[in-house]
């Protein structure tokens, strides 16, 4: 039997009826037209379709909608500014982090979760952070430096009081 | 195709939906449960529960020693707790190296035993540290398997129809005590044991092995003990060749397969690599040495 499902996408109260077997990612995209987060494998090897749930990183696919029920949302759509994009969508755009782009929501819904975590991460870190998304275009090191340099600047955003927690962590 | 979905918020009402409904069956983080359907290896059940809500299967704690873990407790959790790292290590070795991180955020110690994959990165490390789990059942009817017992095939257990696992209770160790997990991995990440093993060894004063308990990963329809191994460990001297020896005779308790990850005769010539490490590691513990987590990405010298 088809359920009401009301959930909390970037912010945005949103609902949809949907059948129990559904995934978070089919509802995201067919139902709710939030097409930013992707399908890749379909099966979680490759983080494209990666959201987070109360702040939790999650392939979307591999996800019940109806288990996010009354929860909240990150899409890759929910993390610009009104005015700027966020700190890693600009660093990954001026440092070649993108290339196709197809990985890039996902590789900034894991970036992001790893930054909540753990503002300031080594090299090893980040490439464990990122260990769920696959990218067949970059080669990975200008995203690896994307993040990092991301993380410099949400670092000293954050100690100049420019910016307050919930840019570092779009779930609070 | 699933027609009936219930997510309710206490235990209780989880167990009665068990019990009402045959086809019934619960999903936490849906990690192998959904990911098994996408991937066309089983459809989704006809009926769903799913326990994610229920807070009193996610609380962790010690009391008395004793590591109690809900359910729900995610391997997250238990790759980072300074508790489990230093007092039931091999555990955190385990939780650590499970898939990426969504998996491991996402992911339970439950859904992992109750899976029942023979190549599952939690059981043997629980198997080592003699660890317990309680399966409830409507009604109040309650009973407690050990980890050894809990999976008779691949993704088959002791379970019966209406049970769910609800907790894990993992004893301290004694004294002079070490554990460790290491599996062979062709990569670092969304990676499943080619083969593993998961050891518990307990040191007298003078580096005499008093106690040793091995499990092994991915070389048979279930996680293994390897009784062979444990037995030319108990009384040896802690040092390599003692190692070697024990990982040799582990092979006795391996009935490898070959598939498309590997085959039988790799498994068997790497487990015993794979068992050396993981005693070494597991002493080095035992001594107090520091041998960081996940002990899969400790390179050991020349010695082993």
């Amino acid at each position: 039997m088809p359920e009401l499902l009301q959930l909390t996408v970037d912010g945005l109260p949103l609902s949809a009826v949907v059948e129990p077997g559904r995934t978070l990612l089919r509802v995201l995209r067919d139902d709710l037209g939030r097409t930013g987060t992707k399908e890749g494998c379909d099966d979680s090897e490759c983080g494209a379709c990666m959201v987070l749930i109360d702040g939790r990183p999650v392939n979307s696919c591999s996800y019940l909608a109806l288990q996010a029920a009354g929860r909240e949302i990150t899409t890759v759509e929910g993390l610009a500014g009104v005015e700027a994009l966020h700190p890693l969508q600009q660093a990954f755009l001026e440092g070649g982090g993108i290339q196709c782009g197809f990985c890039t929501p996902g590789m900034l819904i894991s970036a992001v979760a790893l930054l909540a975590r753990d503002p300031d991460p080594s090299e090893e870190a980040i490439r464990d952070g990122l260990a769920g998304n696959l990218c067949r275009c970059t080669g990975y090191q200008p995203i690896i430096r994307a993040v990092q340099r991301a993380a410099a600047e949400m670092r000293a955003a954050v100690s100049a009081g420019a910016v307050t927690a919930s840019l570092v962590d779009p779930a609070l | 195709m699933t027609s009936r979905f219930a997510a309710p918020a206490t235990l209780e009402a989880a167990l009665a939906i068990l019990a009402a409904d045959g086809a019934a069956r619960p999903v936490a983080g849906g990690t192998d449960l959904v990911v098994a359907a996408r991937q066309g290896r089983k459809d989704l059940p006809e009926s769903i529960v799913a326990i994610d809500r229920i807070t009193e299967l996610a609380r962790h704690e010690v009391v008395d020693g004793v590591l109690v873990l809900g359910a729900l407790t995610s391997h997250d959790w238990l790759a980072g707790s300074p508790d489990v790292g230093s007092a039931w290590s091999a555990l955190a070795d385990a939780s650590a190296i499970v898939g990426s991180p969504a998996t491991r955020a996402t992911g339970t110690i439950g859904g992992n035993l109750m899976n029942a994959s023979p190549a599952a990165e939690t059981t043997a490390p629980l198997v080592v540290l003699d660890a317990a789990v309680t399966l409830q059942a409507a009604g109040g009817a309650s009973r407690a398997v050990a980890v050894e017992d809990l999976a008779t095939g691949p993704g088959r257990t002791v379970a019966g129809a209406g049970e769910l696992l609800t907790g894990v209770a993992v004893p301290p160790t004694a004294a002079g005590s070490g554990s460790a997990y290491i599996r062979l991995e062709y990569r670092r990440a969304m990676e499943i044991a080619v083969v593993g093993a998961a050891a518990l060894v307990t040191l007298t004063g003078d580096g005499r092995i008093a106690a040793a308990r091995v499990a092994l990963t991915a070389v048979a329809p279930t996680i293994v003990r390897a009784p062979e191994a444990e037995a030319a460990l108990i009384g040896a001297t802690a040092d390599p060749a003692t190692f070697r020896i024990a990982a040799a005779a582990a092979a006795a308790a391996a009935r490898p397969i070959d598939d498309v990850r590997a085959s039988a005769d790799y498994r068997r010539a790497m487990l015993v690599v794979v068992v050396a490490r993981t005693l070494a590691a597991a002493a080095a513990r035992a001594r107090g040495q520091s041998i960081p987590i996940p002990a899969s990405r400790w390179a050991p010298g020349q010695e082993v």
